[in-house]
């Protein structure tokens, strides 16, 4: 892997544990414990913090209140929302600045307490006046997040004969994967998941159907939850406590609606076709794949945008049980945290996965990878079946 | 308390009012740009095509394809949770725009609907506006 730029690396991170604060915490509050605990995982302090990364979801104008909020006073302020995928752009951007010498220590936090405040992110129905001409056409057909995930899952199958059945795969390795880490356990605990263990594929295709073709058991959980991700310059290292997780490269792309267009296909074309570019890798040279898993739908095409399989073959890829953690020769683990799905997800994913993507690198997962090298972290914003935007990160260990 | 009703529209919305308008008259309007021909939907003031082009209106037959739908099964909103399951479709018009409605007019719609299936409008009366929803093809 000679010849990569090795400009930023990931030194701190930190997962806040609880995914049910029962009101009692803040998102603001979520965000600086997770900012000071990542921090000190990093072995630096507040002062050292010279760049804030923020997707605004505690407050409006948070390029200043949050600064506040910390106490700090930073040199670089970004603060893209692009959805769930704003912490991957961070960190596109943090790399950016911290490689034009702008910046040496970049902050990127996230703070949600979506289920106490009973938020219905899937089910909603989108109610209200439409804000933009697209919302106005669109709100009054009742279309759920879920619905809208469904309908690129529908025309999936009609095109290629994926199945319900390798749709579960997905859904059945991610929970494999949570039943191991104690936090992912808990956080179905406090969120009372009913019968929580190990499921199989009847499992899944026996749940519950929320919007056809998609089950209960391929949607995302809605929980509190935050955390924090220190990106550092290669200056900085030898005063760091952990070994660097580099950013080795990043892509960035939207999509969105459009007459004739595959909605099979989303942006993550695009933005992975740039990442893998930058970074000089293949896909077939990924350990570990976290993909953002609002729903089974999204890491199958995912897979098949990043290039791990062709277009229209994932049902068949994902067979098997290839995507568990203990068959490293079969590709890459797939969100060995346990996912949106299975683990954590207050509404904006995104930080999960650079986070999940570092511990694995640094040799700290619970479902960890033997010798893994190498890492993509794959957010998906807004709504894979309509307007969405894709963050790619390739990550490697030194 | 008064039943929850559908959401409707607002006519305030400067890209899209033209075409609610036109649902008085039960028209299915789109864009088309004089200059280069490309359709652009969802309506706006300028050609996504070019940087020149006019944009003129243009009625859409109510014919169509679905592209792809789902059914469904749970919404917490007041008015669609009285409402499953029902379908949402992205729905290709003959005439080019694939825009997002209902499907309606089927006995049972986890059953009765496919990827390719011929459909056509079908009018929801409202005071200000009608919504389009569309139906199986006769």
């Amino acid at each position: 892997m000679s010849g990569q730029d090795r400009s930023a690396a990931i030194v701190g991170i930190h997962e806040y544990p609880s995914r049910d604060v029962e009101g009692r915490v803040s998102p603001l509050q979520i965000k600086a414990h997770s900012a000071a605990r990542a921090l000190e995982d990093a072995g630096l302090s507040w002062s050292d913090v010279d760049a804030v990364y923020d997707a605004g979801e505690a407050g409006p104008m948070s390029g200043f209140t949050i600064s506040e909020y910390f106490g700090i006073k930073p040199r670089v302020i970004d603060t893209t929302n692009v959805g769930g995928s704003s912490y991957e752009y961070h960190a596109a951007h943090a790399c950016r600045d911290i490689a034009a010498g702008k910046a040496k220590v970049a902050l990127l936090t996230y703070g949600s307490t979506a289920h106490s405040n009973m938020a219905r992110i899937g089910a909603g129905g989108r109610g209200g006046h439409g804000a933009s001409p697209s919302d106005n056409l669109e709100t009054f057909t009742g279309m759920t997040l879920v619905a809208n995930y469904a309908m690129v899952a529908r025309r999936h199958m009609y095109e290629y004969g994926t199945t319900s059945e390798q749709l579960a795969e997905i859904s059945v390795a991610t929970r494999m994967h949570a039943m191991r880490n104690p936090e992912a356990v808990k956080a179905m605990q406090d969120l009372e998941f009913v019968d929580i263990r190990e499921t199989t594929i009847d499992d899944v295709v026996g749940s519950r159907m929320i919007a056809d073709p998609l089950h209960l058991l391929e949607c995302c959980m809605i929980s509190d939850g935050g955390g924090a991700v220190v990106i550092a310059a290669p200056e900085v290292l030898r005063n760091c406590a952990k070994p660097p997780v580099w950013i080795l490269g990043s892509g960035e792309a939207t999509g969105y609606p459009e007459n004739g267009g595959d909605i099979t296909t989303s942006a993550a074309a695009q933005s992975g076709a740039q990442a893998f570019g930058e970074a000089g890798v293949r896909p077939d040279e990924m350990d570990v794949a976290m993909i953002y898993d609002s729903f089974s739908i999204t890491v199958l095409t995912i897979l098949e945008d990043l290039g791990f399989c062709p277009k229209g073959e994932g049902g068949r890829w994902v067979q098997g049980g290839r995507l568990r953690f203990d068959r490293p020769q079969d590709g890459p683990a797939l969100n060995t945290d346990g996912g949106g799905l299975s683990s954590n997800h207050p509404g904006m994913r995104g930080i999960f996965l650079l986070i999940e993507a570092a511990r694995q690198l640094r040799g700290e997962s619970t479902s960890q990878v033997d010798g893994a090298r190498l890492a993509v972290a794959h957010g998906n914003g807004g709504m894979l079946g309509a307007r969405h935007c894709a963050g790619t990160i390739i990550l490697g260990r030194d | 308390m008064a039943d929850a009703t559908r959401p409707l529209p607002s006519l305030n919305e400067l890209d899209t009012r033209p075409f609610w308008e036109a649902t008085k008259n039960r028209e299915l309007r789109y864009q088309k740009c004089n200059d280069c021909g490309t359709v652009v939907w969802h309506p706006r003031a300028h050609c996504t095509g070019c940087t020149g082009g006019e944009l003129s209106w243009h009625t859409a037959s109510g014919k169509g394809t679905i592209y792809t739908f789902s059914v469904v099964r749970q919404s917490y909103h007041p008015f669609f949770r009285t409402q499953v399951p029902y379908a949402v479709a992205w729905i290709d018009l003959d005439e080019g725009p694939r825009l997002l409605s209902n499907i309606v007019g089927v006995e049972d719609p986890t059953r009765d609907l496919a990827c390719g299936q011929r459909v056509e409008v079908q009018w929801e009366e409202h005071e200000e506006v009608n919504i389009p929803l569309f139906k199986p093809a006769s």
